[in-house]
């Protein structure tokens, strides 16, 4: 029988010919990821049992990114466990200030995760890093530590669900409208414990940028990881930024799936996930009138630089409504530096958007952007759970850039067919 | 293992920042966190429970966020264990690293009310309800190595012992 994509990265760093879905394995990290919300928690473990040295100081990272620049002293006081853990450990990959940003569109941008690699992370969207054909999965913190001492973790090899994408995509359909309209036909536990691995023909046309995005809210069905097979878009990605060899693997055609799911994608059009779950999705067109405070186009699902450059061809020469606070967050120093290049501040700054230093800030109603009560946001990020944002009687519309930015613009959800003189380049 | 205590009850996909809002996850001290575990499900959970008592919800109960601060707020409250339908599985690792006791059961969360007391039997797998004739209901038994985990105390102490066997 053979291997998923999945299963060859779990065989390969459990020193094992093959897996099958159910083994407990204990498998070799390539990367353990921590930052300044989950990092504390883990370096207190290691130290509590007696953890003198990292397992190598080369596959650890450390991204201070969500209470990030620290927002208080209790945030500062976390950070600063980070800060010394780092200088005491040597870590090489530690990120902090000017050289942090949000961390899993970092790690891909920096050439840190790369195909083939087993990645662990105390973050929840760790399942990011599966766009580029590796294996990537949240944990806690005490998973972390135990990484980060021994340089291994147990698994249990999931089941594999398969996801085949058909067909041409709509005009200002992305890779989130694709993954909210499965988180949407599944449910929130719909791949609990599962692989979600994406393939056919659609995908072909889909840049890193809209695979990270799809990955990353695999989480949000319960997955396990999410994943794509490598092919030349991601050869082009990796191959100026790779810091070390990297693997390229591909399901075997007579893998096993527990299951099918087969989409025609050009019946999809733009989606927007109604609070207070990311599986609560509707077509735009089945909307209706919903006004809004505030937009935040940022965050590891959609705060990369062709997600900026999708919002600026929305907001070139307009403005956000009145009372509309737009927050525009590019998610690390090289985004940033790239949108300030191209113009795109220029467009933001005219349309009266607030940018933001890279920070994941407001998409878990951390700081840069907290809802009030009865308040509405639509936003580029991942959850739109009760408070996510702020006050609990606050809602969050989670939706693609596009739609975002016409959004602000109108003051209500929209898309940007209702702007004048706005085409999709 | 046994355990006693009072039912409250919770729904479906009670996720991480229900168990534990992020304007709190700025801290990772168990004494804060307890003091705003389950706040946005309930704001007067923490008021109401007592050290003891038992928390039984649905499907899919800790889904979201990867924090462990949300199994270390239900442990620092006093929380003695979680019992649902189903667990997400961060969470669900999270908890036996961390030394939180939960359990699977697919049909405790239909036949409790709030404020039950009920009787948790690790060991049997079996739980009951005071004074209801239902009963006794079973728990999903918990994998082998699950067990390991939690006669350690956790990942890290396993890990220690693991290591010092050589």
């Amino acid at each position: 029988m053979g291997m998923t994509i999945t299963e060859k990265i779990l065989a390969e760093h459990g020193g094992l010919k093959e897996v099958h879905p159910g083994m407990l394995i204990n498998a070799r990290v390539d990367i353990a990821l921590g930052h300044d919300v989950t990092a504390p928690i883990a370096i207190g473990e290691f130290k509590k049992a007696g953890g003198h040295k990292v397992f190598d100081r080369n596959k650890i990272v450390l991204v201070a990114d969500h209470f990030t620049p620290n927002k208080d002293i209790q945030s500062a006081q976390q950070v600063r466990i980070m800060r010394d853990f780092a200088k005491e450990h040597k870590i090489s990959h530690y990120f902090e200030g000017g050289d942090a940003g949000v961390c899993h569109v970092l790690l891909p941008e920096q050439g840190i995760a790369l195909p083939g690699d087993l990645i662990i992370g105390a973050d929840s969207h760790t399942c990011t890093y599966g766009a580029l054909g590796s294996f990537a999965t949240g944990v806690g913190s005490s998973d972390l530590a135990a990484a980060m001492l021994t340089g291994e973790l147990w698994f249990k090899v999931p089941e594999t669900m398969k996801i085949v994408f058909h067909g041409k995509l709509n005009k200002w359909v992305s890779g989130k409208d694709l993954i909210l309209y499965v988180i949407g036909q599944i449910g929130v536990d719909g791949a609990t414990y599962k692989a979600m691995e994406f393939t056919g023909e659609t995908l072909g046309e889909l840049t890193m940028a809209d695979r990270f995005t799809m990955a990353n809210m695999v989480i949000e069905a319960g997955a396990k990881n999410g994943i794509f097979v490598p092919d030349e878009t991601t050869r082009e990605y990796v191959q100026s930024r790779a810091e070390r060899e990297y693997t390229f693997h591909e399901s075997d055609p007579d893998a096993n799936y527990a299951s099918i799911l087969e989409i025609d994608v050009s019946k999809i059009e733009p989606q927007v996930a109604f609070p207070p779950l990311p599986s609560n999705v509707r077509g735009l067109s089945k909307v209706g009138s919903i006004k809004i405070d505030q937009v935040v186009i940022g965050s590891c699902t959609n705060g990369r630089i062709e997600d900026l450059r999708l919002a600026a061809q929305v907001l070139k020469g307009k403005q956000a409504a009145p009372y509309v606070r737009l927050i525009i967050i590019p998610t690390t120093p090289d985004v940033y530096r790239t949108a300030m290049s191209e113009g795109l501040f220029d467009i933001f700054l005219d349309a009266k958007a607030i940018i933001s230093p890279p920070t994941c800030g407001p998409c878990l109603g951390g700081h840069m952007g907290i809802l009030a009560d009865g308040e509405r946001a639509v936003a580029t990020t991942n959850r739109n759970f009760i408070g996510r944002m702020g006050h609990p009687g606050s809602e969050v519309y989670l939706a693609n850039p596009a739609i975002a930015a016409a959004t602000a613009v109108l003051g209500r959800i929209a898309g940007p067919d209702e702007l004048k003189g706005v085409h999709k380049i | 293992m046994k355990l006693k205590g009072k039912v409250w009850k919770f729904g479906d996909h009670v996720n991480t920042d229900l168990i534990i809002p992020a304007r709190y996850i700025n801290s990772s001290d168990p004494a804060f966190l307890a003091v705003h575990c389950m706040e946005d499900a309930d704001p007067d959970f923490i008021k109401k429970m007592c050290p003891g008592d038992i928390v039984v919800a649905g499907e899919n109960f800790g889904c979201g966020s990867s924090r462990e601060h949300a199994p270390i707020a239900l442990k620092a409250a006093g929380v003695a264990c979680v019992i649902a339908r189903g667990f997400a599985r961060i969470f669900y690792r999270s908890s036996f690293n961390m030394g939180l006791p939960i359990f699977e059961s697919k049909t405790l969360c239909d036949l409790v009310q709030e404020g039950d007391e009920i009787e948790v039997d690790g060991d049997a797998g079996v739980i009951t309800i005071s004074g209801k004739e239902a009963g006794p209901i079973k728990i999903e038994p918990i994998p082998p190595f699950m067990q390991e985990l939690v006669a350690a105390g956790g990942i890290m102490p396993y890990l220690v012992k693991k290591r010092s066997r050589g």
